[in-house]
């Protein structure tokens, strides 16, 4: 052992450079956030909860061609569809089930109207299954309460389409 | 019937003695995990516990709430009556030692003769609970955890014996009062620094926290001995540990850091409480037990063992032989 070593481990050298680093580290500024209080950047490309976005009118984007039907690899889209009196054809249904959903933003990507969007969020954690079961009320529900934001991301977007 | 009423009050007496003592350790030991938490979030610029309380101070409390209401398993091919005893005894032993800690010069508990030996004892059987807990689970990572564990705690307890013997040498008695009062002229940490820090390691190694946790090394064994418990059972080895901690570092202010002394016998350090003094003390060491954790990886077994036996055994015993010397050569001696 070469002397410089043995005198390191005698004065235990290295640990005290350890305590005298970790003591300089705890004044400096933390690296975290104050999660519930504070939230992270998120991008407008993010692949949150899904909504089904409706016109400025209020009539429902969705035209049922069922495309996000077809291109879902997990299978968790489920769209029925029906004629309208005026010759339109509208979704009678469009359930999505949350649990098998792998939030891989291909929906969205296909939807030739931009119907059905991911949105920001990501804190929907529910207590029963159940709940995670997403009906068409329930999608667009989530559109009307995040359709500001959801437009402003999906023009955030649109240069990078 | 007098002398109903006269041991009736004698024991309602010690009973509030023992309350006011329990009380406010159980107490310091859960803000104590929170600091200790708090500290090493620090270390990593994290924020750590801030959200129950002011500055999230009441989080242990929480965290004991939500053990309370857990369910306690108790595994079907376990020990049931040596499983549930171990954590209650690593509790009892744990709390019961501070009995003998001086807060001051009349306000201890016990003041009995022998209080470091007592002190010394009880943190020795600490190791039954763990023992015990280990080998009532009857499954292997507690098993390992738990022999670790006492091989880890019996050769650190030597070189802590030793070193309190050094002390000993110097003060001439086991009552840790006359301890305390024996460094008034100066610490024990002046004389002894060498002994301070191997006691301070030795106490990491004897209380299980890094870089000494093997017994709950959760890369290798989970969680060492508390593997199959949960609920109630687990926050009781949980506080236990704690409590023990908490003594290690109050054992450490009374033997090398003057106790309630005030650090210089001047105007305003003697305006300040002996209690606070002590509690100051074993603050400042528990501060740094914590940096400890947040900044040294795990020791491989063998080098514990070699450290606790090959290092610290001899180096102890050498500076035992030449404070007995030195002692002897300039007659200083202590006259018991």
């Amino acid at each position: 052992m070469k002397f410089s070593r043995i005198i390191k481990t005698i004065f235990l050298l290295d640990f005290l450079k350890g305590m005298i680093m970790a003591i300089k580290e705890i004044f400096k500024s933390k690296k975290t956030i104050n999660y519930p209080f504070e939230k992270g950047k998120i991008s407008p490309r993010f692949r949150g909860e899904h909504a089904l976005r409706r016109y400025p009118n209020g009539e429902e984007r969705c035209i049922a061609c069922k495309l996000c039907e077809a291109v879902c690899p997990a299978q968790a889209i489920t769209i029925e569809s029906t004629e309208r009196a005026d010759g339109s054809r509208k979704t009678t249904r469009y359930d999505i089930d949350m649990l098998k959903c792998i939030y891989c933003g291909l929906c969205e990507e296909s939807c030739p109207v931009d119907a059905i969007v991911q949105g920001p969020n990501f804190e929907f954690a529910t207590e029963t299954r159940e709940e995670l079961y997403y009906n068409k009320e329930k999608l667009l529900d989530n559109g009307d309460r995040w359709e500001s934001i959801l437009a402003a991301n999906i023009k955030a977007d649109k240069p990078f389409r | 019937m007098d002398n109903i009423y006269y041991y009736l009050n004698v024991l309602f007496v010690e009973t509030y003695k023992i309350l006011f003592l329990l009380i406010p350790i159980l107490v310091s030991v859960a803000m104590i995990v929170w600091l200790d938490r708090r500290v090493w979030a620090f270390v990593q610029k994290r924020r750590g516990p801030n959200v129950v309380g002011p500055f999230g101070l009441f989080q242990s409390l929480a965290d004991a709430l939500k053990y309370i209401f857990k369910e306690i398993i108790i595994p079907a091919s376990s020990n049931k009556v040596i499983f549930i005893i171990a954590p209650i005894i690593t509790m009892t032993l744990a709390l019961v030692a501070w009995a003998v800690i001086p807060f001051g010069e009349d306000f201890v508990l016990a003041n009995i003769n022998v209080g470091i030996l007592y002190l010394f004892a009880v943190s020795s059987l600490g190791v039954y609970g763990i023992i015990m807990g280990g080998w009532a689970s009857n499954s292997k990572y507690p098993f390992l955890g738990a022999i670790r564990s006492a091989a880890q705690m019996v050769s650190y307890e030597v070189s802590i014996g030793i070193i309190i013997i050094n002390v000993l040498l110097c003060v001439g008695s086991l009552n840790l009062t006359d301890i305390v009062l024996a460094q008034q002229q100066f610490w024990f940490v002046l004389p002894l620094f060498p002994m301070f820090i191997i006691f301070f390691i030795s106490a990491l190694a004897e209380t299980n926290r890094p870089p000494f946790d093997l017994p709950e090394a959760e890369a290798e064994l989970v969680a060492g001995y508390q593997t199959e418990y949960s609920g109630m059972m687990y926050a009781m080895f949980w506080l236990g540990e704690y409590a023990n901690i908490l003594l290690m570092c109050a054992m450490g202010s009374i033997l090398f850091l003057g106790g309630w002394l005030p650090p210089i016998e001047i105007y305003p350090f003697n305006l300040i409480p002996g209690a606070l003094w002590l509690i100051f003390k074993i603050l400042f060491l528990f501060i740094i037990f914590a940096l400890v954790k947040a900044i040294v990886p795990r020791y491989r077994y063998d080098q514990l063992m070699r450290l606790g036996w090959k290092i610290f055994l001899p180096f102890s015993l050498v500076w035992l032989i030449l404070t007995a010397t030195y002692l002897y050569y300039f007659n200083l001696l202590p006259s018991v």
